[in-house]
């Protein structure tokens, strides 16, 4: 009888199969890499070959060069990729463009890396595709009752009232770099908003990537100082969420500083960053899709990577599904910079 | 619900005063009747609830879910109200979601064991956290949203728009949910009647004097000159049988000084200064700062601390309404009312006769013992002027004493809000203390956000940024050794001992007076200079 760790186990640079040499997500250069996603905690560079979906790998040499590993192997979602013994399928995870969970068979045995994910529709990326498994090891970054992430259409509807109502102030929106930005930009344009939107000038290798994939953007404007600065007036403006506090944003005129995090869910938070108008989007599952995800896959095994491990790990238990906290380190908090 | 609750949430975290008008005006204009008018019934206090206790809640909330789950929650948000909103689980099935009026209605006609079942109910049929929130901080009594009463009443004013002084002076005789109040700032009917008795009648208030200007153009003959004592400026009405004590803002405050409103005699409305008054003296600030805001009046602190008002005006006589006359006029009528009534709880605040300006200014810098020494500076009223609502210019000057002045050292810079928030503009400074090895550090003493110019405020965030030591969340720590950081030249009203503070001392009303760009740290004050200017004030 095989046992699941000797299939996927934790190592300090990353969850690593033994039978089929490869590392996922690994925070330290390795041999042999999956990458599950382009978020750069999960997507390093210098590995000597990875394995993930076109998008991600594009989204890899924009951020750190062509040259960013020495090999690189493109797998399609549903596709099956062989490393030894061992079978690798990428699957969607819904989390931004490009993103899968990872899942890997050896000798009847299936694990399923959830990567990060969500459960919700983003216009920008195809939804999860539930995997029955084993084992299914998902993230927990939002793993506590408290964030029960609002329908983004609201969340945004709420920000074009706000625009409405301070038509003489800017609204700057925080918002991560790769998905997040795309994702908002895209929530805007199905809200009907069609005048330009203003990036800053870290978005906009991101969000050309992001278009040169099919994901329509509309009119981007770079929001720089050529201007005066009654021409942002009710204007809205995306940046990085380091920007917002920064020199940077005096540009604006009295500026609404508004950020779309999971992280907006709790006013201490919002109050600490000066947010005047949390948004609560994020491209995470909110408490309720981690539950009903263990709740529909009822893998034998569930393994939480990161995020609040215990929380999860106990609901899992309470409901019959044994659980472990794998307490990986070198993933970041969403838009926790 | 929904529309409330998101006004409740933008304006906790919004800061600036012309935002959150917005925000009130839009929602009154937008939201139907009756829900508006308990909205602001609500936003200026005149309506609270205390349906629910925190342990209740919390039972409420571990019958619903894993008690171990919930204390998880609770420990990462902090707050018992904005956790149990954030994880009360749905209820499929449950009733549609109440309308604001709904829920006020249901509060106000409920026993408290109804209540409870009802706020259960409510928070079931919710759907959105924010909206389960505003609910509990409803039910809890006190929004706490960063919003004064005045500001409530000056954003319904602004439908009109009529002046905010109109809607004060209604204030007091209209009743939540205020659909006169509305239909008459709308258009849509007359005036409400004000001829209640006791009402609050809106206060006048003095323009800060320009003495490089204003004096060149003033003649002292025209002008009666007072103290401004230092403690709150209150209305007292006594009429029809009702008592009354107002703040300046209109603020109700009679249950906090049954002591004072039972001394009041009748048929008088007095605008003074209400202060602690111990054998005829003045006693410090602070000692007032004890009696207010308490829920519950305690026999032994009313005892040991007797308020009483030091008249300055009188609003209304009997049936004669008295603000229309000339202030020499109204001072006459004051004069022989407290001769009629003087007591240990009501006093007369004397004229300080002055024949130069130069006279006036000698008795300013240098007040003869007694009372005087603790007064904020002096008021100058026109003899001719009527009592006004609002601030006008030229009738009314306040004249303050210079304020204390020291040199003190930037130690913690935080960053601002709203339009500062890209910049360090709150400061911590501190002055040099000695340990018992004679070694000197610094100790912070205050804090200050304002007294420099727009200008200066970007080059003391530049300072701040170049000489950034540590950062804590919003707050740096800024380089502060004798001969490297920044001086500023602090001013402040007053000085009192305080627990809350390392230093142990708390000035009122600091801010920067000067940027010392070129004091070396190590020449800004020491502590003792505080505490001789807080032994002079002690003594005085």
């Amino acid at each position: 009888m095989i046992r699941p760790q000797d299939l996927l186990c934790p190592k300090p640079e990353g969850l690593y199969c033994a039978p089929g040499g490869f590392y996922i997500d690994p925070v330290r250069p390795v041999d042999r890499a999956v990458i599950t996603h382009g978020h750069a905690d999960h997507a390093r560079a210098g590995h000597g070959a990875v394995l993930a979906t076109a998008e991600t790998l594009d989204i890899m040499a924009e951020r750190y060069g062509r040259d960013f590993t020495g090999s690189a192997q493109a797998g399609a979602y549903g596709e099956t990729v062989t490393r030894g013994p061992v079978e690798v399928t990428l699957v969607p995870a819904g989390h931004v463009l490009g993103s899968a969970q990872a899942v890997v068979r050896w000798k009847g045995l299936t694990m399923v890396v959830s990567g990060d994910y969500k459960r919700r529709r983003d216009p920008t990326c195809p939804p999860f595709e539930p995997v029955p498994c084993d084992v299914f090891i998902s993230e927990a970054t939002f793993g506590l009752p408290v964030f029960r992430h609002p329908d983004d259409g609201e969340e945004v509807a709420r920000l074009l009232r706000s625009v409405a109502q301070f038509p003489e102030r800017s609204h700057i929106v925080g918002a991560y770099a790769l998905g997040k930005a795309q994702r908002i930009i895209r929530l805007l344009r199905e809200a009907g908003w069609d005048a330009p939107i203003y990036v800053h000038g870290a978005l906009e290798r991101l969000n050309a990537l992001y278009t040169r994939r099919g994901v329509d953007l509309g009119p981007l404007e770079p929001a720089t100082t050529a201007g005066r600065k009654a021409d942002f007036a009710g204007a809205i403006v995306i940046a990085p969420p380091s920007a917002m506090q920064d020199r940077w944003s005096r540009r604006f005129p009295d500026p609404v500083s508004a950020f779309a995090s999971g992280w907006m869910q709790i006013r201490a938070r919002a109050r600490q960053r000066g947010v005047e108008l949390p948004l609560v989007i994020s491209d995470h599952a909110d408490w309720d899709e981690l539950t009903a995800t263990v709740a529909e896959l009822r893998p034998g095994e569930l393994w939480i990577t990161h995020g609040r491990e215990e929380a999860l790990a106990r609901w899992a238990e309470l409901h019959g599904v044994p659980a472990r906290a794998l307490a990986l380190v070198g993933y970041e908090d969403e838009g926790d910079d | 619900m929904r529309a409330f609750a998101e006004l409740l949430d933008r304006l906790s975290l919004t800061a600036s005063r012309n935002a959150k008008l917005t925000l009130v005006r839009d929602y009154l204009r937008s939201a139907p009747d009756p829900d508006r008018g308990w909205a602001l019934a609500a936003l200026t206090g005149d309506l609270t609830f205390d349906a629910a206790k925190p342990a209740f809640i919390r039972k409420a909330v571990e019958a619903r879910m894993d008690p171990q789950l919930f204390r998880w929650s609770y420990d990462y948000v902090g707050d018992l109200a904005e956790a149990v909103s954030l994880v009360w689980p749905a209820r499929p099935g449950a009733n549609r979601e109440p309308d604001l009026s709904q829920v006020i209605e249901g509060l106000r006609s409920a026993s408290r064991a109804e209540a409870q079942g009802r706020i259960e109910a409510w928070l079931d049929a919710l759907r959105q956290p924010r909206e389960r929130w505003a609910l509990l901080k409803l039910v809890t009594g006190g929004l706490r949203v960063g919003l004064s009463a005045r500001l409530a009443k000056q954003a319904a004013a602004d439908i009109g728009p009529v002046p905010v002084s109109e809607v004060e002076e209604l204030w007091h005789c209209l009743h939540a949910p205020y659909e006169d109040l509305f239909a008459w700032l709308e258009g849509r009917s007359e005036k409400p009647t004000s001829e209640n008795p006791a009402r609050f009648r809106p206060v006048m208030l003095a323009q800060a004097i320009d003495e490089a200007v204003d004096f060149a153009k003033l003649d002292p003959a025209d002008y009666a000159a007072e103290w401004k004592w230092d403690g709150i400026r209150i209305q007292a009405a006594h009429e029809g049988g009702v008592r009354r004590l107002y703040t300046r803002t209109g603020d109700d405050i009679s249950r906090t000084f049954p002591d004072l409103l039972d001394a009041l005699p009748p048929d008088v409305v007095i605008d003074g200064e209400l202060l602690v008054i111990r054998d005829g003296r003045v006693a410090p600030f602070a000692d007032l700062q004890q009696r207010l805001n308490r829920k519950v009046v305690d026999a032994k602190l009313m005892a040991t601390h007797p308020a009483a008002i030091r008249a300055y005006d009188l609003l209304q006589e009997g049936a004669e309404d008295t603000r229309t006359l000339p202030f020499a006029e109204r001072r006459k009528r004051l004069e022989a009312f407290v001769a009629r009534h003087s007591g240990p709880r009501i006093d007369l605040s004397p004229m300080q006769p002055f024949e130069t300006w130069e006279a006036l200014a000698k008795l300013r810098a240098d007040p003869p013992p007694g009372d005087p020494q603790a007064a904020e500076g002096l008021m100058l009223k026109r003899w001719d002027s009527a009592y006004e609502a609002g601030r006008p210019k030229g009738p009314w000057f306040k004249w303050k004493r210079d304020p204390h002045l020291i040199d003190a050292v930037l130690m913690y810079a935080q960053r601002g809000h709203g339009k500062r928030s890209s910049y360090y503009s709150d400061y911590t400074f501190g002055v040099w203390a000695s340990d018992p090895a004679g070694q000197r550090f610094l100790t912070p003493v205050g804090k200050a956000y304002f007294g420099f110019t727009d200008e200066e405020l970007r080059q003391i965030d530049k300072f701040v940024r170049d000489n950034t030591i540590e950062r804590f969340g919003p707050v740096r720590s800024v380089r502060a050794e004798a001969h490297a950081g920044l001086v500023f030249e602090v001013a402040f009203e007053g000085l009192q001992r305080s627990t809350r503070h390392k230093s142990g001392l708390a000035m009122r009303f600091p801010r920067i007076n000067r940027i010392r760009w070129d004091k070396p740290p190590g020449e800004a004050d020491e502590l003792e200079a505080l505490e001789r200017i807080l032994a002079r004030i002690e003594t005085a």
